[in-house]
């Protein structure tokens, strides 16, 4: 399908094809066995500008658009999802500085997230609060012109390797979802420490750790807006970044669909190639079908997003949800046809399964995102 | 200069286009069409057009044409490292002397360097008629400067119709810069040469267009017609000790043999594995073999053989292999006794490094894979099943 | 220090196919790359720039298109990129090819260094570098793996030869020609994308480089092509079927001779 791409668009998705199948895809298999963090990987990505491109351009950005986020993410994602991950959470760190930071925020924290120098993880959920931003623990303190963190956030995706954060904890437990604030905190702040790394089912490239707050002291210029905004802070962060999962979670479902027609010509049974079968045809057809309508949806809504469309909450979830829910099941399906084969670890195709996995949980679990699609619908009829 | 289609001789019988490696030809109204844009002038539809409709033509040259017949007889630059006599120019020798008796003209090597007088006897033993021997401490070591001026000079002098040069990382460098000093023709890396019986002038024959082709290239209007060889290529003469003949020593003014560059220093590296170049039995693996880890199924293959491991330029490219086991083309031509491709489909710049092999095996799953064309023996088969089958039959035959 | 580097653009060879049944080269869909081994050239002309300062420029001879390689040179850093093309050069060998691109450099005038790839990956013939060097009377160092130490006019390099390698020390200016040790190129930035697409590309004909229709192209080349051809088959193979230990058996029964 045309997706009538700019030039620039164009050049974007190349380049980031490149990377992907020139640095990437021949190093998926070993960051997913070893878990270490891509830093390798990271560097080619920050010389090629692509860190830029959720950064306006007068932070030494390229500009930010969603679309062309996804783009790359989606490219990156094809190769492997877990490498893939560590860029769009550092996109997810950065936007809500790019959306709400001040002047001397902006230019103390842009230039470097823009080169990829470092990159950045976004901080709200906890042990006991996930989906539901009002049961958060971790609080903060005025005390003079510093605030006090003290809490515990887990699964944070980038966790430990980032160096920029943006922590979400309550500075007045009486308001509830209200009474949440968000701030930047550095590495090396003290006070600020890491727990354990998680040892996970898939987008073992990545780093998820907990952030661990004691008595940490936060200046106060490091507040995001003004006390008690979480609500929209998070919200609007995470219209930008939802497209950027399901990209994500569509990079995935694309990468396994080329697996699978790949192996479908190239395994012989009964004296031809299992390509020739109707039954594996339709498999495909199938999958190739479901990951051109997850493209139409996220394209669609990271354009409405870059439009500057007001609310697309509706759109948002729908295309993470759709997307992720294709990944998944393009993923099982690809393994399918690699038959046995396919359950082996020598091969390809399981790790996209664990990686597609995780698309249907995080940011949101696609539960969550079934609640604010039908919210939505609901409150459209009400109008 | 310009292609030309004669209108009137052309029938639209598209030989042409078929012989057009550029694709450059396309049959428009019953008439061969030339897209200019796309055509090389390379003349390859020439000789295809039965009807003889197309015309190359060519500006006169203004340049003076020497007189082409006082060049006479056949050289071969003779290379040394380390004042050892390298055995590519050996083969060389060989396949100047077949040229030469089809020229009635002799056979003469060029050797450079110092200290060389206890080797000469071997050159003649191997077919050279004369040595021109340029010796002198200063042009011990090969450099690019001093060489090329000895060689220009002497050809200038004497006039060989013919110049060989070994395709060595030193014969293609000094080759090619004395080919411009002295405006002749050079073809790389040939695979044939030959003589042609009624105009006299050399054909050299190579891969060309980086394609599964090959060219035929002459030099007619040029002297000397200079050509490389690549190592392993062509068969040395086996030593007639009573073989004799005429040394020539030369020597040249302090300016001919200095050098901008200076050689500070030789590293040699000596490579732990067995030396491909030399091995009887090869066993080779390309993109089939899926990965790195694969290759340790050749290695104990080979082992088991005594063989020497190589790899085609996809393994290579891929990393699974590093570029000193590359056979082909851009890698090494080997001329073992047996040699077996694994997982190889046989394009042409592999197969130039390797069809000289006495017995060619070959095993792929595909069973239009170009290698068994060439192979003496195919296997359409799983390589995976049939290396470790292989290894052990001829475990448990080697060792009765 | 001013570079000027040398590509050529090519078919990704490895792709090249004949069709069984006409003979001929399946050209479509084959695509144009810059030659491989030109990467390491202009890799190593940018880590100079980079490090030393200067300009780069890239200079190509070939069909109006070459001038995507050109661009992708100068998204890779280079500064400027020149394509040489006219018809007049078609049919050139790689004597009048490295006239041409030699009278090119003459033309930019002040340079300090040339870098070129070891050899084209369509010709394989490794002979242009050398070429344009033995026209500019210049010194040359082939097979070039590292560049140890840069001074302000000299260069003391690492040259690859079959059993290790020769340090050289070679004034400047000079031809370097490069194999794939040397570095590795990078992949383009993002901005140098951007900039490549709105870069200038010069063009210099025939008429530009004021040379003599005879010393170029056709006529300027000493080789002719006389026909071309596809290699011919071996004599018949035998195709050795059954179960893998049935194979096995047999080959090893054939082969007994020669493993001894």
């Amino acid at each position: 399908m045309d997706y009538l791409l700019s030039e620039e668009q164009k050049m974007i998705k190349d380049l980031a094809h490149r990377i992907a199948e020139e640095k990437i895809r021949p190093q998926a298999a070993k960051y997913d066995q070893s878990e270490e963090y891509p830093w390798e990987v990271i560097k080619v990505i920050a010389e090629s500008d692509l860190f830029g491109l959720f950064v306006p351009q007068e932070y030494g950005g390229m500009g930010t658009s969603v679309l062309n986020l996804c783009l790359a993410t989606e490219e990156f994602s094809r190769a492997c999802g877990g490498i893939a991950v560590c860029y769009a959470a550092s996109a997810l760190g950065t936007f809500p500085i790019v959306l709400f930071g001040n002047e001397e925020q902006k230019k103390k924290y842009l230039p470097d997230l823009a080169k990829g120098k470092v990159v950045a993880a976004f901080a709200i959920t906890e042990p006991e609060a996930g989906s539901d931003a009002s049961a958060i623990k971790t609080t903060a303190k005025k005390q003079g012109k510093h605030y006090i963190l003290n809490g515990l956030k887990h699964f944070i995706t980038n966790g430990g390797d980032a160096q920029t954060y943006v922590v979400i904890a309550m500075t007045d437990k009486t308001k509830g979802a209200r009474g949440a604030s968000a701030f930047i905190v550095e590495k090396g702040t003290p006070g600020f420490t890491f727990g354990k790394k998680e040892d996970k089912f898939g987008i073992r490239a990545s780093s998820t750790r907990e952030l661990i707050f004691t008595d940490c002291k936060v200046p106060e210029e490091n507040l995001l807006v003004i006390e008690g905004l979480v609500f929209i802070v998070t919200m609007k962060t995470f219209d930008m970044s939802r497209p950027g999962v399901a990209a994500q979670a569509l990079g995935i479902a694309q990468g396994a669909l080329e697996l699978a027609v790949k192996y479908a010509k190239e395994r012989q049974q009964f004296g031809r190639s299992i390509s020739s079968f109707q039954g594996i045809q339709w498999m495909l057809a199938d999958m190739a079908t479901e990951v051109e309508a997850a493209r139409a949806l996220v394209y669609s809504t990271a354009r409405m997003v870059d439009a500057g469309v007001k609310d697309v909450a509706k759109e948002s979830a729908m295309s993470k949800m759709y997307a992720s829910d294709v990944a998944m099941k393009v993923a099982v399906d690809a393994l399918q046809i690699f038959g046995g084969y396919g359950y082996m670890r020598d091969y390809p195709v399981e790790k996209y399964v664990r990686d597609a996995k995780i698309t249907q949980i995080y940011e949101g679990t696609n539960q969550i995102q079934r609640n604010i699609i039908a919210l939505q619908l609901i409150k459209e009829m009400a109008k | 200069m310009s292609i030309q289609i004669i209108l009137e001789k052309c029938t639209g019988c598209a030989l042409c286009v078929k012989a057009c490696p550029f694709d450059a030809i396309r049959i428009m109204d019953k008439k061969a069409v030339i897209d200019l844009n796309k055509c090389n002038l390379c003349g390859a539809c020439v000789p295809a057009c039965k009807l003889k409709a197309i015309l190359i033509e060519k500006s006169e040259s203004r340049i003076e044409k020497p007189d082409l017949k006082n060049y006479k007889g056949i050289w071969v630059f003779i290379e040394q490292k380390n004042s050892l006599i390298q055995s590519v120019s050996y083969e060389l020798l060989g396949k100047a002397r077949d040229l030469a008796k089809k020229l009635s003209c002799e056979v003469s090597g060029v050797l450079i360097g110092n200290g060389l007088d206890d080797q000469l006897d071997e050159l003649f033993w191997r077919g050279a008629d004369n040595i021109y021997l340029v010796q002198a401490p200063e042009i011990t070591h090969f450099q690019d400067e001093p060489y090329t001026n000895i060689l220009v000079k002497l050809i200038q002098e004497y006039k060989p119709e013919i110049v060989l040069c070994g395709a060595t990382a030193i014969g293609r460098s000094l080759i090619s810069r004395v080919a411009v000093k002295i405006k002749a023709g050079l073809t790389a890396d040939c695979t044939g040469l030959d003589i042609d019986p009624d105009k006299k002038i050399l054909l050299q024959t190579r891969p060309a267009f980086g394609g599964n082709i090959m060219a035929t290239i002459i030099s007619p209007n040029f002297r000397p017609q200079m050509a490389t060889v690549r190592h392993k290529v062509m068969q040395p003469l086996e030593p007639d000790k009573k073989r004799k003949g005429k040394v020539i020593r030369e020597s040249f003014d302090s300016p001919v043999y200095a050098s901008r560059t200076k050689l500070l220093d030789i590293v040699e590296e000596i490579e732990s594995l067995v030396n491909l170049a030399e091995a009887d039995i090869i066993v080779s693996g390309g993109r089939g073999m899926g990965g790195p880890d694969n290759f340790k199924l050749l290695e104990e293959f080979a082992h088991v053989l005594g063989a020497a491991v190589g790899a085609s330029r996809a393994a290579v490219d891929s990393g699974w292999m590093p570029y000193s086991h590359q056979v082909g083309q851009t890698g090494r031509t080997v001329a073992p006794k047996i040699y077996i491709a694994c997982g190889i489909s046989g394009q042409i710049q592999h197969l130039v490094g390797m069809q000289s092999a006495k017995i060619i095996v070959a095993i792929n799953k595909d069973p239009d894979a170009p290698i068994f064309k060439v192979a003496t023996y195919g296997i359409v088969a799983d390589l995976f099943q049939i290396v470790p089958a292989l290894t052990k039959k001829f475990q448990e035959r080697l060792k009765k | 220090m001013n570079i000027i580097v040398c590509i050529k653009q090519v078919p990704e060879t490895t792709e090249v196919k004949i069709n069984p049944e006409t003979n001929t080269l399946i050209r479509e869909g084959v695509k144009s790359i810059i030659n491989p081994f030109d990467m390491y050239a202009i890799e190593e002309g940018v880590r100079l720039k980079e490090k030393f300062g200067g300009k780069t420029t890239v200079i190509t001879m070939g069909p109006p298109q070459a001038e995507i390689a050109l661009k992708e040179a100068i998204s890779m850093g280079i500064d400027e990129g020149i394509l040489i093309c006219d018809k007049a050069f078609a049919g050139s060998d790689t004597w009048a090819t490295s006239y041409t691109l030699s009278s090119a450099i003459k033309k930019i005038g002040q340079f300090d260094l040339i870098l070129c790839g070891k050899q084209a990956s369509d010709g394989d013939t490794a002979q242009v570098g050398p070429g344009i060097s033995a026209h500019l009377d210049i010194p040359q160092v082939t097979y070039v793996k590292k560049i140890e130490e840069v001074r302000s006019n000299s260069l003391r390099v690492e040259r690859m030869m079959e059993e290790g390698y020769e340090i050289i020390e070679t004034p400047l200016p000079a031809l370097l020609t490069v194999v794939k040790e040397i570095n590795e190129p990078r992949i383009p930035s993002l901005k140098g994308m951007l900039r490549a697409r709105s870069a200038k590309i010069i063009t210099w004909t025939q008429k530009e480089l004021d040379l003599e229709v005879t010393a170029i192209g056709l006529s300027g080349s000493p080789t002719q092509v006389v026909k071309i051809f596809t290699p011919p088959p071996r004599i018949g193979g035998q195709m050795l079927t059954g179960e893998p230990r049935e194979i096995a058996e047999k080959l090893v029964d054939l082969l007994k001779q020669e493993v001894t």
